[in-house]
């Protein structure tokens, strides 16, 4: 694992927001004031539980969705300025995108080679149509399929086939930033591997960052360098990968942590584990302060009025709460749950 | 401990334009007075297949058992009319499935819809059905019951649908019930508060559980008995602790290599090459024979027989042959005692 | 423990390891079908929807050459060879057949001394039948034409691009839609006969104005629902400018429901068409039209039903192929049913 010192950080988010209106005149604050970084070559995850706003954080990173509030800096450029269509074609190339799920993430109307060319065509990145084809080759033996895959449609591959096909498609423009939006979640517990490994070798070979949004925290803490915690629309811990699962610090992260179902019956057994009362709150009326109040044992009265900090409460660990924060924790009895 | 339900070589075959897809091929099963049996399988493994074909609600035209059959208090329940179905399904054996935001009737009162399920099997007046059905509520865990009763689905969250749902499927005390991906499509934190319900409401009322999932980690946590399918067939069964600590088949094997666990940490996961056999053109041999690292001669031309490698496991292997050489399971694996 | 199923065929040497080939797996067996491959072959499949068709093009056949078949015009008036029944040459020998140029047992040729046989009869004019009602038929269709083409140019293109830039735009124009949709048919082409004349001019400015809103709003909702497709979200990822995103991939995927909203246009404005003729706001006389045909023949029903008859059958059978046709490639085209 490369030491936060001396990386070099390829993705800066400050402060991000992204509101929708719904309805007339209420906002859904899918995501509500995130910022966290991301180091050249590594693997961030970052997890949550539906309605957290972790799809929408990766859609608004590569101006997918523009931002409401907030910045996203890539590589020193701010990537929601105002741009040439010619500089936001160059910065589509740099950050690539797979997709969730893989029934919908390809035309059913178009060949594999089209799919995976297109990126090629969109940035003219072959001289002539054989080099169009060779590349597309190259392309499909990269992921493990072959020159025969080329003329076929979609409908007659597998999920960890097709997904294999989006993961082609995006390195087709040879991109520097991968994000990664629930790549697996759709598939076979035995397929998850074959493309997680990969993802991860695609990583070595090419120098490749990922930005890999889950809600799987086994996989997540596999396959991540660091990762950061959603919670309806705000980011609620960010810690490198080893030391949030060892030592995690938000009271929603150790519930979440408790949660996951290990495939260990001793273990499942004995464990104690903390279960959650109550479910995630609307993300179009979040509760005032801490959004996590509601659900939260440790909550007092100074969550409900305060919205807690970002404070690094440990070596590039980031956390948002109370009870880490000097000004404030003499209102806790109790520091865990 | 008496068997509550069997599944004797049960055959089930769907007809698609494409010829006969042979979804289920000789499946055996028994279900325990108070159990909770897990199949374990992918897509295409036909676990669910199974389960509907044992409830009667497989897709007719195109599906139907072929052959075997499905005992229960003494009948076969394959030779059943609809009618004698109808009257099981919900008072004897319940069902609930995966996406609790289709399960349930959008223009019903969720009153309503546990009403409606308690009048139709039992004789009682409306206002005694109103009370159990506010009872139940109680006992799956929805606060405020009386009032939720008149609510409507769209109302509550995905983890209180399911337990709703749950609520339905046991409003008439069934004596099995079987749960297909109850928790998959539900957050990690919901998912927990539901598996907790349901082993609370087992030990309560003894009722009998079929739960099928593919996360092994569910499986850890609820099942006393394991049957792993593959190919529509299942490979291997075996009380929880065999399974996970004593697994002797390769696709087990595999399955518990590949998943990442969250108290340890390997470099590279294991995967399984190659996709599952399509059963419209099932493999003569073993199914699992093409993606197997172990794989004979002998494997990709004779299904194995069912070995036991005690009284309660079972395992359809070729390398479990004197004739085979013998075959040492994955270091990953190797759990025993090394956890938290 | 040794595993024996079958006689002792298994040996020893059975039980060396095998090459395995996990490649093999990879392999896609069968032939590659392109979406249109596969929905034609669905469609052929279909019989009422094949017999539909071979009927419709046996009926654009005889519209084309029908009139050219003899040597009489639409509008070649001879009194004494008026309310003629339909007599065909050949057929006219089976007396159960509409075809033998008699009417209450009496044969009106000998009685009229008419020389000419007449295919589908005359009416009270004396004026050839055969001949108008194909040339009935050719405006039926050319109308069916130009329905389809506004639906095809200006349905598409308003329904698209009301739901590919969506919010002011689309506000403004579904607005218009709606009012549109909020005036009868019936007024607008009443309109249009005060300023033009009645005739198919006016019939024709009325489907333009009017007959695409339905097209676009399906051709909006499938768009709509498009868009946020993940494939879609991937080539904006890629940088495909807005031309690419709506041409290779809204468009070729709302192809399947454009196709059959055109097959249930067309009998609409063929019908349109015939009931304005029928009622008189429509085609005038001498120009025949399928609609104004029927109106014709229905005052002599009774005594001379031929009349009414022949072009009934054919714009029936129009309307009923059309409308099987639609649903076989719905049918066809409707990807639940793919495997």
């Amino acid at each position: 694992m490369v030491k936060a010192v001396e990386q070099e950080k390829l993705i800066e988010v400050k402060n991000l927001k992204k509101h929708f209106k719904v309805d007339g005149k209420a906002t859904l604050q899918a995501v509500d004031g995130v910022s966290f970084h991301i180091y050249r070559g590594e693997t961030f995850g970052l997890v949550g539980e539906s309605g957290c706003g972790k799809s929408t954080t990766g859609r608004t990173l590569n101006r997918l969705y523009d931002a409401t509030d907030g910045e996203v800096i890539f590589d020193g450029e701010n990537v929601h300025g105002k741009k040439s269509s010619k500089q936001l074609k160059a910065l589509n190339r740099k950050m690539q995108m797979i997709f969730q799920d893989p029934y919908a993430s390809l035309n059913p109307r178009m060949a594999v080679e089209d799919i995976i060319a297109e990126g090629i065509d969109i940035h003219n990145l072959a001289r002539n149509k054989r080099e169009r084809e060779e590349k597309v080759i190259e392309l499909l033996e990269t992921v493990g399929l072959s020159q025969q895959h080329a003329s076929r449609y979609a409908h007659e591959f597998s999920g960890g086939q097709r997904q294999r096909i989006g993961i082609a498609r995006a390195l087709a423009v040879d991109p520097e930033f991968i994000i990664a939006d629930e790549p697996i979640s759709a598939l076979d517990v035995s397929i998850q591997a074959q493309v997680v490994n990969l993802m991860q070798k695609l990583q070595r070979e090419r120098g490749l960052t990922y930005l890999f949004i889950a809600h799987d925290l086994s996989m997540v803490k596999h396959i991540s360098d660091r990762v950061g915690v959603m919670y309806l629309g705000k980011m609620a811990e960010v810690a490198e990968s080893e030391e949030l699962y060892g030592n995690p610090l938000h009271p929603y992260t150790q519930a979440l942590l408790s949660a996951i179902p290990v495939p260990d019956p001793n273990f499942e057994r004995n464990r104690e584990r903390i279960i959650l009362k109550g479910d995630v709150p609307s993300p179009v009326h979040p509760p005032s302060g801490c959004r996590f109040r509601t659900r939260c044992p440790l909550a007092t009265e100074v969550c409900a009025n305060v919205v807690p900090r970002w404070i690094e409460a440990g070596e590039d660990h980031w956390v948002a709460c109370h009870v880490y924060d000097e000004e404030y924790n003499h209102n806790f009895k109790q520091k865990s749950i | 401990m008496e068997n509550i339900l069997e599944v004797n070589d049960l055959h089930v075959s769907f007809e698609t334009h494409r010829g006969e897809v042979k979804a289920v091929r000789g499946v055996n099963l028994t279900l325990q007075k108070g159990e909770a049996l897990a199949i374990v399988g992918e897509s295409g493994s036909g676990k669910s297949v199974t389960t509907r074909a044992i409830m009667g609600l497989l897709p007719k035209p195109a599906g139907r058992v072929k052959s075997g059959g499905v005992l229960f208090n003494e009948r076969d329940l394959t030779k059943l009319s609809d009618k004698q179905m109808q009257r099981l399904r919900g008072s004897e054996i319940s069902m609930i499935f995966q996406d609790p935001m289709t399960s349930l009737n959008p223009t019903m009162t969720i009153g309503k819809q546990i009403m409606e399920v308690i009048r139709r099997h039992q004789n009682v007046s409306r206002a005694d059905a109103k009370n159990r059905a506010i009872e139940l509520l109680g006992l799956v865990g929805i606060p405020n019951p009386e009032e939720r009763i008149k609510q409507y689905p769209h109302q509550f969250s995905g983890g209180m649908r399911q337990r709703v749902i749950i609520a339905i499927a046991l409003a008439c005390n069934p004596h099995v019930l079987i749960a297909d991906e109850p928790t998959t499509a539900l957050d990690v934190t919901i998912q927990a508060q539901i598996l907790d319900l349901m082993k609370d409401l087992q030990k309560k009322t003894n009722t009998s559980i079929i739960l099928i999932t593919h996360d092994l980690g569910v499986v850890a946590n609820m099942a006393q008995r394991v049957a792993v399918m593959y190919g529509g067939k299942i490979i291997e069964t075996g009380t929880v602790d065999e399974i996970f600590y004593e697994p002797k088949h390769p696709y087990t094997w595999g399955l518990l290599s590949s998943m990442p666990r969250v108290n340890s940490k390997n470099s590279e996961l294991f995967a399984i090459p190659g996709t599952p056999p399509d059963l419209s053109n099932p493999p003569k041999g073993c199914p699992f024979a093409a993606r197997c690292p172990h794989v004979m001669k002998v494997c990709t031309e004779v299904m194995p027989d069912y070995s036991a490698v005690s009284d309660t496991h079972q395992i359809a292997c070729w390398l479990q042959d004197e004739r085979a050489p013998k075959v040492e399971p994955p270091e990953e694996i190797q759990i025993g005692g090394d956890h938290e | 423990m040794t595993l024996l199923n079958k006689n002792n065929e298994i040996t020893q040497d059975m039980f060396e390891p095998a090459v395995m080939d996990s490649n093999e797996s990879e392999v896609i067996a069968g032939k590659s079908t392109s979406f249109l491959k596969d929905s034609f072959q669905r469609l052929v499949r279909n019989k009422a929807a094949v017999i539909s068709a071979i009927i419709l093009l046996v009926i654009v056949a005889l519209a084309l050459i029908g009139p050219m078949m003899n040597k009489y015009g639409i509008d070649d008036q001879n009194v004494t060879r008026q309310n003629l029944s339909a007599k065909i040459p050949g057929l006219d020998k089976i007396h159960w057949l509409p075809f033998d140029g008699f009417e209450n047992n009496v044969n009106l040729y000998k009685t009229q001394h008419a020389k000419a046989d007449f295919w589908f009869g005359t009416d009270d004019l004396g004026r050839d039948l055969w001949t108008r009602t194909w040339k009935g038929t050719q405006i039926s269709l050319f109308i069916a034409v130009v329905a389809a083409a506004v639906d095809l140019i200006i349905g598409v293109a308003y329904g698209g691009i009301s739901a590919y830039f969506g919010g002011k735009v689309d506000n403004i124009l579904q607005r218009i839609v709606e009012v549109i949709l909020g005036i009868p048919n019936l007024v607008i082409i009443i309109l249009m006969i005060l300023i033009l004349r009645p005739g198919l001019i006016s019939i024709i400015v009325a489907i333009a104005l009017t007959g695409w809103v339905n097209m676009s709003r399906i051709v909006r909702a499938q768009m709509l629902r498009l868009k946020s497709e993940e494939y879609v979200l991937a080539s904006r990822t890629l940088g495909a400018s807005h031309t690419r995103i709506i041409s290779r991939h809204l468009l070729p995927n709302t192809l399947g429901q454009i196709i059959i909203n055109t097959m249930f246009t067309i009998p609409s404005a063929i019908f349109f068409e015939a009931f304005l003729s029928f009622i008189g706001l429509g085609i005038k006389d001498p120009v025949a039209s399928l609609g104004s045909l029927i109106n014709r023949g229905f005052g002599v029903l009774q005594i001379h039903p031929y009349q009414v008859v022949f072009p009934g059958i054919v714009i029936s059978l129009l309307l009923i192929c059309f409308n099987i046709l639609g649903d076989g490639l719905r049918d066809a085209f409707d990807p639940k049913l793919r495997q």
